[in-house]
């Protein structure tokens, strides 16, 4: 089984340490990834602005480097849901849907593909997770509490394989952090409102660091932590399912 | 002013956000508790959305009928295309009965026509008979939410209006008490009022009836009260047949506020002895709006304002940031589609997080909706020429591998030895985040340092 | 092109292709009906009484309601608790009611709600006007859902009818809940049977 590593353009540049920790997991668990060097954006923040007619150049771009892979992973539920629903290329049509299929984030691939049963990690502290919305109801990483059905969250699932780790109960389990893409300066009032009160919400229950799937949501509520000069983290899960034993 | 400038105004007053946004999120709860306790929650859900799906695709012969039926119990049935024509009709009956005062109950639909400025400026003394439309009318706003009108009110406040506009003890906010001083004033109103207006939940094809629900029985003793009822109903809000009350019913006032069925649910067919009856029926966009297969899902509503609850964003601006009848989730896909050019805005004040969808009783994809509309948007020419440009640039730079590792390496640098660039009162992200600490390289450079290319 | 016209012209040509009627299958529950219609009313704010027969409901009035000035009552069978009234067709003459007692067809235990129609109610504006309003049904006429309570009224000619779920009430001042609104400010609901 061949992999294709997909790095979100703002991990690539500002969190390679997400990129990299990826890499490494999914190598421990005896995958062939292969990082293709011409990737760069899969068009998101263009088209959740409107200008998804602008996208057809990094849809061009992504199945350049895509196509060849059994499966494609990356560590995020935004981007791997936005490529699910919107990689369409005319004349590219079938290489598009084979895309779409394949494309997977990070804790769907670990959980449902590789089907992890153990971890050999090691975070002993109190950690928040934040259940990225895109991941959660649109690639179905989690139960949504609108819903009345089972509960269920691979990446929670995933977490308790940790040695150590202690998961905090929050009192939203799923309300949005507040960053949106461009929502997070267009609506700064209210984005930051939103990022605020989740912030609040773990570091109310002790947690020590706030981890998910989505680095963009983590950047935002870094963000806010660093500024109310906070004890607490943001750390992607990523790098915590690949911490040292 | 657009909705982002409107909300920025409302988070001044952080306490006051705080307050509306839990007040509204303990609602979401309580519909979250009475789904929960529903057997058959979501198949329900989904039968009505189906059951919608056929009024739509089935709504000439079920307009047919239903006028067909309304006419044989008695009712007079009008038929309005725009909000203007809505608005003459109304007061043509009202001047026809010779009647200068009435009563109405609550109907987003009469908002949506602005019908208490058109009567109020003819001389027609309109009284909002719910408590929460009486309060806002007396304030002089429109209601800021589909069935809690002035939940951006509070009780401190309320009371310092009733104080103003009925004489109540200056400083009473005890809600049993500013009630009672309420049913009383009103209780005048609907002994001499002749004329009744009211809103349709649902208007069943089957049999020519109209339902209406309320908790407070305002419409019912308006109605029984006055010697005409006019009922004014969107062409939407049709059902087949009388069975698939039993659905909706179900649905509607536990996505509402957690209750499992309003106090009353009138079903009105025949008028009584010697009482006019009459429907009018308004277009409004509606029939346009179903030849769209992105759009035509939002004509399933049932105006529960269930969406509102859950929005995270509604909770954190208030219905008045939406600058339409109605707001919310649900207005900002529906208002677009009536002006393009005032609410270009509002499918943007979403994070398009997808909570909305997955409370819908009738299961409309509002979030996916919110995202059509932006580029519809952006395609029709609502967006300022700096987002264009800035889009533009942003596209030139992804689709070019290289471009983007030199762009990408030059903002590194920039944050690193020249913060001051981002970090600026310029910069929105910095007026109260921290921007992101620049690493040594990007994840590309480390892949070519460290693995084989 | 009047605007009847115009309105279902372009409704006809914008219809979608038709999309079939769902059939309705939904599950009853197994709760004792009886249980949780009165558990679900005391909920809503309603009061329940269990009765054996009529008498106890005069019992009950005469005990509860001594106060009342003017008792309005439909039902033949309790016409000793204060007669029949001769209604004029005047709602208006209702305005001083303090307590109606009415008969309702059946009761709806998933959410409380009782069935009245025009014809048991005297006036259609009595249920609403009175300050106090007090309901009979038998125990056997309770059904579990509304699916089931419109599979009784699928060939109802009722002219006007209402489900009464409690008093009337709102919660529009800050989210507290208040009883008594506009309609009745209390609800009574005489259950009677074994």
């Amino acid at each position: 089984m061949k992999v294709g590593l997909f790095v979100p353009c703002y991990i690539d540049q500002f969190y390679p340490q997400v990129a990299i920790a990826t890499l490494a997991l999914l190598e421990r668990h005896g995958v062939d990834v292969v990082y293709p060097k011409k990737q760069t954006c899969c068009g998101q923040p263009m088209a959740n602005s409107g200008f998804e007619h602008l996208t057809q150049s990094c849809n061009d771009l992504f199945i350049e480097n895509f196509s060849t892979f059994d499966y494609i992973v990356s560590p995020s539920g935004s981007c791997t849901l936005h490529i699910k629903d919107h990689l369409h290329v005319t004349g590219m049509e079938q290489e598009s849907k084979f895309i779409r299929d394949k494309v997977k984030e990070l804790t769907e691939f670990l959980t449902d593909v590789l089907e992890v049963k153990s971890l050999k990690a090691k975070f002993p502290h109190k950690v928040g997770l934040h259940q990225s919305c895109h991941g959660q109801r649109g690639l179905k990483l989690a139960q949504m509490s609108e819903l009345v059905a089972p509960g269920f969250s691979k990446s929670e699932s995933l977490l308790t394989m940790v040695e150590g780790l202690q998961l905090i109960s929050l009192n939203r389990k799923d309300e949005c952090c507040g960053f949106g893409g461009t929502f997070c300066v267009t609506e700064e009032a209210v984005s930051v409102k939103m990022g605020k009160d989740r912030v609040a919400d773990h570091t109310q229950q002790g947690a020590e660091y706030i981890t998910g799937s989505d680095m963009s949501c983590l950047m935002h509520l870094e963000g806010i932590l660093r500024r109310q000069k906070a004890k607490t983290k943001t750390i992607h899960i990523a790098e915590i399912l690949n911490s040292s034993q | 002013m657009n909705h982002a400038d409107l909300a920025d105004h409302f988070n001044k007053d952080e306490p006051r956000v705080d307050w509306h946004d839990k007040t509204l999120w303990y609602i979401r709860e309580k519909r979250d508790k009475a789904a929960w306790q529903t057997p058959d929650w979501e198949l329900l859900r989904s039968t009505a959305s189906q059951i919608k799906n056929n009024v739509l695709s089935n709504l000439h012969p079920y307009l047919l009928q239903f006028e067909k039926k309304a006419q044989q119990n008695g009712v007079t049935v009008h038929w309005a295309s725009t909000p203007e024509e809505h608005n003459q009709i109304v007061y043509s009956i009202i001047q026809k009965h010779g009647v200068a005062n009435i009563v109405k109950s609550k109907s987003m639909l009469t908002e949506e026509c602005h019908l208490n400025a058109y009567l109020s400026n003819r001389g027609i003394d309109v009284v909002d008979t719910d408590l929460g439309e009486r309060i806002v009318q007396l304030a002089g706003e429109p209601p800021s939410h589909i069935v809690l009108p002035c939940i951006h009110w509070r009780k401190e406040e309320i009371g310092e209006l009733f104080h103003k506009h009925l004489g109540t003890p200056k400083g009473n906010a005890d809600p049993q008490f500013l009630t009672a001083a309420a049913r009383e004033h009103l209780r005048q109103r609907f002994m001499t009022s002749k004329v009744a207006i009211t809103g349709v939940n649902f208007g069943v094809a089957e049999t020519g009836e109209i339902v209406v629900c309320t908790n407070e029985g305002n419409a019912d003793l308006g109605v029984q009260l006055a010697d005409v009822h006019i009922a004014c109903m969107g062409i939407e809000k049709i059902i087949p047949q009388r069975k698939h009350l039993g659905v909706f019913l179900r649905l509607l006032a536990r996505s509402a506020t957690g209750q499992p069925i309003t106090t009353y649910s009138s079903h009105f067919r025949k008028p009584r002895d010697g009482q006019d009856m009459h429907i009018v029926l308004v277009d409004n966009g509606r029939s346009e709006r179903l030849a769209s297969d992105d759009f035509r899902n939002a004509l399933k509503c049932i105006r529960c304002g269930a969406c509102f609850n859950t929005c995270p964003v509604y909770r954190r601006s208030g219905g008045h940031s939406y600058h339409t009848a109605v707001a919310g989730p649900i207005g900002s896909i529906l208002a677009p589609g009536l002006d393009m050019k005032q609410h270009a805005d509002l499918p943007f004040a979403s994070t398009l997080c997808g909570s909305c969808t997955n409370v819908c009783p009738v299961k409309i994809d509002i979030h996916d909706q919110l995202f059509k509309w932006r580029q519809v948007i952006v395609q029709k020419g609502y967006t300022s020429t700096s987002k264009k440009v800035g889009m533009k640039l942003m596209t030139f730079v992804l689709s070019n591998p290289s471009v983007y590792k030199i762009a990408g390496a030059t903002a590194r640098w920039f944050r690193k030895y020249f913060p001051v660039v981002v970090n600026n009162r310029f910069n929105l992200w910095y007026k109260q985040r921290e921007m992101p600490l620049a690493p040594k390289g990007s994840f590309s450079d480390w892949y070519k340092q460290n693995r084989k290319a | 092109m009047s605007s009847r016209e115009k309105i279902l012209a372009t409704v006809q040509a914008n219809q979608p292709n038709d999309s079939p009627l769902p059939e309705l299958h939904f599950s009853v529950g197994e709760d004792n009906h009886v249980d949780r219609f009165k558990t679900v009313l005391s909920g809503i704010g309603g009061n329940v009484v269990e009765v054996a027969d009529r008498n106890q409901i005069h019992e009950f009035i005469k005990l509860n309601f001594s106060e009342s000035k003017r008792i309005v009552n439909t039902i033949p069978d309790l016409a000793a608790v204060s007669g029949i009234h001769a209604f004029e067709n005047d709602p208006h003459r209702l305005e001083d009611v303090d307590l109606a007692i009415l008969q309702g067809h059946f009761g709806v235990a998933e959410n409380g709600a009782i069935w009245i129609t025009e014809d048991r109610m005297g006036d259609r504006a009595l249920p609403f006007i009175t300050q106090h309003l007090a309901l009979v049904i038998d125990k056997k006429e309770i059904v579990p859902n509304l699916h089931e309570a419109y599979f009784r009224l699928d060939t109802s000619a009722h002219q006007f009818g209402t489900f009464i779920a409690g008093p009337s009430k709102t919660a529009d001042i800050e989210q507290s809940l208040v009883l008594g609104a506009h309609g009745p400010k209390s609800l009574l609901v005489f259950l009677i049977g074994q």
